[in-house]
């Protein structure tokens, strides 16, 4: 069990930002916590009720009013104002925050699986080289990537918890992630937003490389042909047949032995 | 007692000691289609306690399901093939599980067990009313609830099992039956929310009117007891939000049955759209929960403490602030959504600035406490942990609206640790605490106050043993709605934590069988409820226990605020509103009069 | 209000409609079969279809799945798993879904009381193609131990979609004929099935030899079509004697991809694109 309040250990460029505003905020709540506890504690026992006592007869006090209406607001007007900048060099992927050699990615949720594609040697995407891994992100390390996000069915939510990354998936919505990972090694990816049945299993492994060791990793897979990841044949015949909507209704017995091409022609 | 000289001095109850008044309505008119407001608040009593218990049920597999993922559950198997084959709790149905928890305890006991229950039992008594305005609407809308709770219990039943998309369902998943495996259910489940959203309504309207219109000669609005402050606004926050709920649902409703794709990609349907109208409702709603609940423990805590409440007006400054700032700060459930990141900017400040009345709240209960004469009596044991508990809510709630944090704990349990501090420690201890202070009122009884004690005491203990490590578990990255964590290995490492949470849920769970068996005992054989066991000053305590139809013989004036406790020159230290001042007695009987 | 409620109305009449859409008339079917008691075909009469698939050309490689994120059935396989859309060999096709589409007539069938299994083992689907009857038992089972959802998307049947989060079984009917029904789990997206949904007993499945068999057919002449899922369908015409045997040969050919394949289209309500519908009315 873990009662500590303390946060993992941050691995990205802006986690430790993120984090230095958690113990921020964690100290003010907490000293207000323990403050107002301790104050409902004592007043409690201490007024108490008694043989031959009796409450003040008091609507309040103004002065006080204002104090605990103005010491409040400035209190979490500091707190909204030290998070902005950290919001915005977290959420906004543009070239503000991201540098211009970032390396890109694709990330396509679908139930219940992150396929990550990988613009392979040319670092471009939409390229020959591309590769799809499954349930796999592979970054490396001191270095930007930037992410377009994306999900084929439901809502799902991009999970780095080591590095301080959450951001939805939403389908027919492409939505810009960077993250700078500082630290090579095994981390997790998982999906944060309920996205059915199999939400709980719906994890990929996190792989931070030295830059060299990236590079290699690289090769290696580009270098193979496109394995299962890509559609399979039956997929995609299925999906013509989806898209072109030619399958036939509930009787398949009408439709002649020859159909095939005729269909194809019409679609 | 000290309250003997008052009963029988008092002209109101003079008058309802004569006979002639006699109840000549038939079993059917009196209690089951009743237009009194007093009978249509046990109505909603028995439906909400009904489903606080189903609620809390489905809490118990989800806990059973969490503390010893895969394992059958002791008996289980009654649950089905589809649910729990062999009492194993199966993903889909743990999903559901989650989504029916949320709903069931969000619009069936919560909502209804403080605007339901509460606004029926309070507003006319506290305004020195006959009843509501429009007796039959009030009447229409438990009964529209009713079919509202069935339709959505139904759901259980049907091929696909119930929703499961969560309690926001969130489009796509909520909208399609393919990828979701849930068919009939979540269309029963925008169907019964639709129904129950009329319900509500029909409630609003009538409290608006009520308290606008029919306050008693002398009650001022700033002589409104706090609970009828936050009803008050709490009716508007629902006449506002719930129509844009019940809009959206039938646009979800549409895309689930007749092809319209409004939350779907398809088409130029955009799923986000669903999130801005059911936040747009939903963070209105969050107030609807707390507003009655803060408004219930002020009238506690002043009475408990006999001392007045501390800045009354700020106190009605603060509900108002609350309200206002409510309708504009949905946007922060929204920080991880895809929503312009410097939409979350803007209402990250909105939602920062909505703490400070909350804050004021907090300050101003603890002023009321301050050099008061506190008798522990098990309502206030319970307003007490409210105060408590909602600091622990309201100081979490700023570490989520704090975009760059939210980034880490949202959707983890840190939200869910949140959520039940506010809606368990805040509005449920606060409507236990409603229920023990007003069950003698109503149902004529008192409730054992031993049995409550240790009531408490465990609800105490057992709810912070359950809620707490769940803020441990949010802040190491534990997902919400997760069917089973140790799926991820970082996560295996808190199964300990995880099955300390269930086995304190059981007994957390366990303890409320205290509160049936009071609630339920003291009906037939708790001690004759005095008129005004707590000494008291609202109107109602001036009545007797339980109050006759109609109310009010002779319509009570009001001289003062409702929480003038150890004024001092007095004997007794309490002052009902409707006494009058002792130097012109004899005046203000006249004026009593005018107006009977 | 008035228009809400309306509405709301509305909605419910088209929820109903949703709910009550799938499958009502062809439960005629199964009603008849258990009326029906008693062997159809008599022993004596009883004939038999066997024939082989024949593939010719260059089958696509089977491709090796990666199977690292889930050890559990990693470790099942000794031999790297691969694909099985196209499983050819020796110039014979396997996983052919070979059926009595026609000539049958009124017959009706008894439900038969075993079920068919279809096994979750390796991450793996055994079998990759499945015949069934309609009201037959489709017994699910997860030999793995982890979680493993079966999503069927069928066109006029009901379809389901459950997962199996432990070893357990699973039982599921289907009550309209199908050719073919995609199954698929979600959780491991490379694992895919069809299931074939006659209201007679008569179909089979090829095997690696390209062989398959069918038996105890009414004497009769049948049209028979095979189905692949990458090469689309066969029909052919045969007469069986009483107690005789026919004989069918069905050509397959690596050209033939990417024809039609008629299987499940799931009745997709949001699909609204104009292109479908004018394809669809042609027909």
């Amino acid at each position: 069990m873990n009662w500590s309040w303390l946060l993992p250990e941050p691995v990205s460029t802006f986690g430790s930002e993120i984090d230095s505003i958690y113990y921020l905020i964690l100290v003010i709540t907490g000293a207000i916590f323990v403050l107002v506890e301790i104050t409902l504690v004592v007043f409690m026992l201490r007024y108490r009720h008694r043989e031959g006592r009796r409450a003040e007869y008091s609507h309040g006090h103004s002065t006080l009013e204002v104090v605990w209406t103005v010491v409040p607001f400035i209190l979490v007007m500091v707190i909204a104002w030290m998070s902005m900048s950290v919001w915005l060099e977290a959420k906004i992927a543009n070239q503000a925050h991201v540098p211009a050699n970032a390396l890109p990615l694709r990330v396509t949720a679908k139930q219940f699986e992150w396929n990550v594609t990988y613009p392979g040697l040319d670092e471009k995407l939409d390229t020959a080289d591309d590769y799809v891994k499954r349930n796999q992100l592979h970054l490396p390390v001191n270095r930007a990537v930037r992410i377009d996000l994306t999900s084929e069915d439901v809502i799902h939510s991009f999970f780095l918890p080591d590095m301080r990354v959450k951001q939805d998936a939403v389908p027919g919505m492409v939505i810009g992630v960077w993250v700078q990972p500082t630290k090579a090694g095994e981390y997790t990816l998982g999906c944060a937003e309920l996205c059915g049945l199999g939400h709980y299993r719906m994890k990929g492994s996190v792989t931070v490389h030295e830059a060299d060791a990236f590079r290699s990793w690289v090769m290696e897979e580009g270098a193979q042909p496109p394995a299962v990841e890509t559609p399979a044949p039956a997929d995609s015949a299925g999906a013509d047949i989806e898209a072109a909507s030619v399958s036939p209704a509930p009787d398949h017995e009408q439709s002649s032995q020859k159909p095939a091409t005729e269909e194809e022609e019409q679609a | 007692m000290s309250t003997m000289p008052l009963e029988v001095g008092h002209p109101s109850i003079q008058h309802w000691a004569e006979p002639g008044h006699a109840d000549d309505r038939s079993f059917i008119r009196k209690y089951v289609f009743s237009t009194d407001h007093k009978v249509i608040g046990c109505q909603f009593l028995i439906l909400s306690l009904t489903f606080l218990l189903i609620g809390g049920l489905l809490a118990m597999l989800i806990r059973w399901q969490l503390g010893w993922p895969g394992t059958a559950i002791p008996g289980g198997a009654i649950l089905g093939e589809a649910k729990a084959p062999g009492g194993i709790i199966l993903p889909e149905f743990y999903n559901s599980l989650v989504t029916m928890h949320g709903t069931i305890m969000i619009f069936f006991a919560i909502m209804p067990l403080l605007v339901g229950v509460f606004g029926n039992w309070l507003i006319p008594l506290h305004v020195g009313a006959a009843d509501m305005a429009f007796p039959r609407l009030n009447m229409m809308s438990f009964w529209t609830a009713v079919p509202a709770g069935l339709i959505m219990l139904s759901s259980f039943f049907v091929t696909g099992g119930s929703a499961a998309a969560g309690w926001t369902a969130y489009a796509p998943l909520s909208a399609s039956p393919e990828l979701s495996g849930v068919y009939m259910g979540q269309k029963l489940w925008c169907i019964s929310l639709i129904v129950l959203g009329f319900s509500s309504l029909m409630g609003a309207v009538n409290y608006i009117t009520t308290i606008v219109n029919m306050r008693a000669p002398g009650m001022k609005w700033m002589r409104l007891p706090l609970p009828i402050w936050a009803l008050f606004i709490t009716a508007i926050l629902v006449l506002l939000a719930i129509p844009v709920l019940t809009g959206a649902l039938i646009l979800l409703l549409f895309d689930q049955t007749i092809g319209t794709t409004f939350f779907l990609p398809k088409n130029g349907g955009q799923p986000l759209m669903w999130q801005h109208l059911f936040w747009y409702f939903g963070h209105p709603e969050v107030y609807i929960l707390i507003l009655p609940a803060m408004g219930i423990a002020s009238e506690v805590l002043s009475n408990g403490a006999r001392k007045p409440v501390f800045g009354y007006k700020f106190m009605v400054y603060a509900i108002v602030a609350i309200a206002f700032l409510g309708w504009i700060v949905w946007g922060h459930h929204m920080f991880q959504s895809g929503m312009n990141p410097l939409l979350g900017a803007t209402f990250m400040t909105s939602t920062m600035i909505i703490a400070v009345p909350s804050a004021i709240k907090v300050f101003n209960w603890l002023g009321t406490l301050y050099r008061g004469d506190i008798h522990f009596h098990v309502p206030m044991l319970n307003a007490l942990a409210f105060v408590a508990m909602f600091v622990i809510g309201g100081l979490s709630g700023v570490f989520m609206a704090s975009t760059p944090v939210d980034i880490y704990i949202h959707d983890t349990y840190f939200i869910v640790a949140h959520i039940h501090y506010v809606l368990f420690g805040g509005s449920l201890f606060a409507i236990f605490a409603g229920i023990y202070f007003w069950y003698p009122k109503f149902f004529g009884r008192m409730m054992s106050s031993t049995l409550g004690k240790i009531h408490f005491g465990l609800t105490f203990v057992f709810y912070n043993m359950v809620f707490f490590p769940m803020h441990n578990l949010g802040l190491d990255g534990m997902m919400r709605r997760l069917y089973d964590p140790n799926q991820y290995e970082y996560l295996a490492e808190f199964q300990p934590m995880n099955t300390f949470i269930s086995v304190s849920a059981l007994l957390l769970g366990a303890a409320q069988l205290i509160f049936m068996f009071n609630f339920l005992w003291s009906l037939k054989f708790g001690k004759k409820a005095p008129s005004n066991p707590w000494n008291a000053n609202s109107l109602e305590w001036t009545l007797p226990s339980p109050p006759p139809h109609g109310n009010f013989a002779t319509m009570p004036t009001v001289y003062r605020g409702p929480y003038e406790y150890s004024a001092p020159g007095r004997e007794e230290d309490y002052w009902p509103q409707n006494e009058p001042p002792a130097e012109s007695g004899r005046r203000a009987t006249q004026h009593e009069g005018v107006h009977a | 209000m008035r228009r809400s409620i309306e509405a709301l109305t509305l909605a419910a009449v088209f929820a109903a409609f949703a709910c009550g859409g799938g499958g009502g008339g062809e439960e005629a079917d199964t009603d008849v079969a258990v009326e029906e008691a008693g062997p159809v075909v008599s022993p004596d009469s009883a004939a038999t279809i066997t024939g082989v698939v024949n593939f010719t050309g260059t089958a696509p490689a089977m491709e090796p799945i990666d199977m690292s994120e889930e050890p559990t059935c990693a470790e099942q396989h000794t031999e790297p798993a691969t694909t099985e859309t196209v499983v050819a060999s020796d110039g014979k096709l396997a996983n052919v879904f070979v059926y009595v589409k026609d000539g049958l007539g009124d017959r009706a069938f008894p439900t038969p009381s075993t079920g068919v299994t279809i096994d979750q083992h390796g991450c793996v689907y055994h079998p990759h193609i499945l015949g069934i009857q309609t009201g037959q038992d489709l017994i699910i089972k997860n030999s793995d131990g982890i979680l493993h959802n079966i999503n069927t998307q069928p066109t006029v049947n009901q379809g389901f979609n459950v997962s199996q989060p432990v070893v357990m079984e699973t039982s599921k009917t289907f009550s309209s004929p199908e050719i073919m029904i995609p199954v698929k789990c979600d959780v491991h997206g490379w694992m895919h099935a069809y299931i074939g949904v006659q209201p007679h007993p008569y179909m089979a499945v090829s095997g690696s030899d390209g062989t398959f068999r069918i038996e105890n057919l009414p004497p009769g002449t049948y049209t028979i079509e095979a189905w692949h899922e990458t090469y689309g369908t066969q029909t052919q015409t045969v007469t069986v004697a009483a107690q005789g045997t026919g004989e069918v040969t069905f050509d397959y050919s690596s050209d033939m991809a990417g024809r039609p394949v008629p299987m499940g289209d799931p009745i997709d309500l949001h699909d609204h694109d104009p292109e479908s519908r004018v394809a669809s009315a042609r027909r």
